[in-house]
């Protein structure tokens, strides 16, 4: 376990010096001259000039990472050409908003994908069955973000049921913060909904057909509880291998997301950052989803290497 | 030595066989028959879009703004400037299919080679798992991010952000299967025949790939589809003027009021799209299934 632990920290390691490498080589490649992206309003040639020592510009480039690198660890990833305010202020409130959608969304994909891949399974070849894949083909197949805008279209500013957009922080009233996130979530549920659906759907069809399972059955456990006990350890696991895997969609997913629905997080922060060529927050937004992706899936392997012990074996998840 | 007994590949007539196999396991089943035509179909009408589309897609009508569908000479209707809706959704669906493929060529190109040298030298695997962990790092939209800010939004740059992010997943099932191939006779007996390591992975390796690199191709590409939807009603995929399903969807949502009808159509289009692209993929899947008729 430990050797485990050890090998997919340094490996974790690796890919985030070199993601940061990528991100550092990234900022160079930008058109134009950097101190002037750092300068915001100020662009006199003192200020610029200025900008230039403080950020090490004029070091040789082994020099302008180390200190790249010590900046970014301490949070400073400078300040934003747009609205003058640093970079670092504007995560601390968009992150919130961002992780409260995307945990959301997993727990109603993980209730919906599971109940349904279980069901599919269990019913297999009956009507349930072909709905259960159906449907899923669909959540695969659908636009997210067209989903979104049919919500909005038909079920927020028709009803009047959910709001159409905005946002109230959890802390100041959390039952309007819930109604506000709660069909942004449903829509970025979906699709990992479909894809959870068919992988438990396929682990359970594996298990109900083995040996275990057989015996089980015969020593008189209600078939019930065979479903129950194994279909819980089975599509824990599938849902944090899927959460895994996934992760990368559930990112981009959040940000057309938010982007649909007025919230002020994390992917509209990103998005207005692009066409404001707002480069300080475009390069935090990258390099912090990389470490992001990177940190979180660290863990999950390792939840997943408690769950499944024949992991820390191979060292070969999926 | 019982090497020369040994066959030598999964024979010429063998993999006749199974290819009439899998085909007539294809055409036994209703979903790939019905999705294959769909695709044909849509393959057909964005082939010939430049000619088939009844008004060009940049002539504006000013007096003729948002259209119903089913108004006389605009079957679906005119946009916002007064543009045909179906001659818009014919080179928008051209469009996806082009960044579909664009993608997925891409993905493959860089992938599969890697993939293979994953699979097959020992040394490289270490190597182009860190690469393939890089990628992972950086999610497609963010990718896109990053290359908008450097070289500017366009359909060559979205697709090239959508490739690159389907990478690892192409190295994944060409390694898996290389190392599966690799245990087998055929492929040690050709090590011990004196064929080159470059031999092998061309003539042995590859050929045998070839159905998981085609299932795996086959669910890319709808996932390029959607992405490249997304980043073009983002902004940053395709550019307008040039027709898109993405940019047609939030040119809707920007005119929801006036025209809530507009967001229908080119969803209904995409998913149509990327459906017909997942319902075949799996139905090739299971064709190739040895295993059979498990689903």
């Amino acid at each position: 376990m430990a050797r485990y632990l050890l090998t997919r920290a340094w490996q974790s390691a690796l890919t985030l010096l070199l993601s940061t490498i990528v991100v550092f080589v990234g900022v160079r490649a930008l058109p134009g001259d950097p101190a002037l992206a750092l300068a915001g309003e100020d662009r006199s040639p003192e200020a610029l000039e200025a900008i230039r020592r403080h950020y090490g510009l004029d070091q040789p480039l082994p020099v302008q990472f180390a200190q790249y690198v010590e900046r970014m660890a301490q949070g400073d990833f400078g300040v934003s050409i747009r609205t003058g305010t640093p970079v670092s202020s504007m995560l601390t409130t968009a992150l919130p908003v961002t992780v409260e959608l995307s945990v959301l969304a997993i727990l109603i994909a993980a209730a919906l994908g599971v109940g349904a891949g279980v069901l599919a399974a269990v019913r297999r070849g009956r009507p349930a069955e072909w709905l259960a894949n159906g449907l899923a083909l669909i959540g695969l197949s659908v636009p997210h973000f067209w989903l979104g805008l049919l919500a909005i279209l038909y079920l927020s500013v028709a009803t009047g049921l959910f709001p159409a957009s905005g946002f109230v922080p959890i802390l100041e009233d959390p039952v309007d913060n819930l109604h506000h996130i709660v069909l942004p979530a449903v829509i970025l549920g979906t699709g990992l909904a479909a894809i959870i659906m068919r992988q438990t759907r396929s682990a359970m069809l594996d298990s109900l057909s083995s040996d275990y399972v057989r015996t089980a059955k015969a020593k008189g456990l209600r078939p019930r509880a065979v479903i129950t006990r194994h279909a819980l350890r089975n599509s824990l696991i599938v849902v944090v291998t899927v959460v895994g895997l996934q992760l990368g969609g559930l990112i981009s997913g959040a940000v057309v997301t938010e982007q649909i629905f007025g919230l002020p997080g994390f992917g509209k922060m990103t998005i207005d950052a692009v066409f404001q060529r707002d480069y300080p927050v475009i390069q935090a937004v990258v390099l912090l989803t990389a470490a992001a992706y990177i940190v979180i899936n660290f863990f999950v392997d390792l939840l997943y290497s408690v769950i499944d012990p024949r992991i820390r074996v191979t060292g070969d998840p999926a | 030595m019982t090497v020369l007994t040994v066959p030598m590949a999964e024979t010429s007539t063998a993999s006749v066989t199974r290819r009439t196999r899998v085909l007539r396991r294809l055409r036994r089943n209703p979903l790939a028959v019905v999705s294959f035509v769909v695709l044909a179909l849509a393959g057909l009408i964005a082939l010939l879009s430049p000619w088939l589309a009844p008004y060009s897609v940049d002539q504006t009508d000013f007096a003729n703004t948002f259209a119903p569908p089913g108004t006389a000479g605009h079957v679906l209707g005119t946009d916002d400037l007064g543009r045909d809706v179906l001659s818009r959704i014919m080179l928008g669906a051209r469009a996806s299919l082009q960044v579909g493929l664009l993608a997925v060529a891409t993905s493959l190109v860089i992938g599969v080679p890697l993939g293979l040298a994953a699979g097959y030298f020992r040394a490289w695997d270490a190597v182009i798992s860190r690469f393939t962990d890089l990628l992972l790092a950086f999610p497609f939209l963010i990718m896109a991010v990053g290359l908008a800010a450097i070289r500017g939004a366009s359909l060559g740059n979205a697709a090239v952000a959508i490739g690159i992010a389907q990478i690892p997943g192409v190295i994944r099932v060409v390694r898996s299967d290389t190392l599966r191939l690799k245990s087998l006779d055929f492929v040690a007996a050709a090590v011990v025949d004196g064929a080159s390591d470059l031999w092998v992975l061309a003539r042995h390796i590859l050929p045998n790939a070839t159905s998981v690199i085609l299932v795996q191709a086959t669910v890319a590409i709808p996932a390029a589809i959607l992405g490249e939807a997304v980043l073009s009603f983002l902004g940053l995929g395709i550019q307008p003027p040039a027709p898109s399903l993405g940019t047609m969807l939030a040119t809707a949502q920007q005119f929801a009021a006036r025209a809530p009808w507009a967001a229908v159509l080119p969803g209904v289009v995409i998913m149509g799209l990327a459906l017909a692209f997942n319902v075949f993929g799996d139905a090739l899947r299971d064709a190739l299934d040895p295993k059979g008729d498990r689903r």
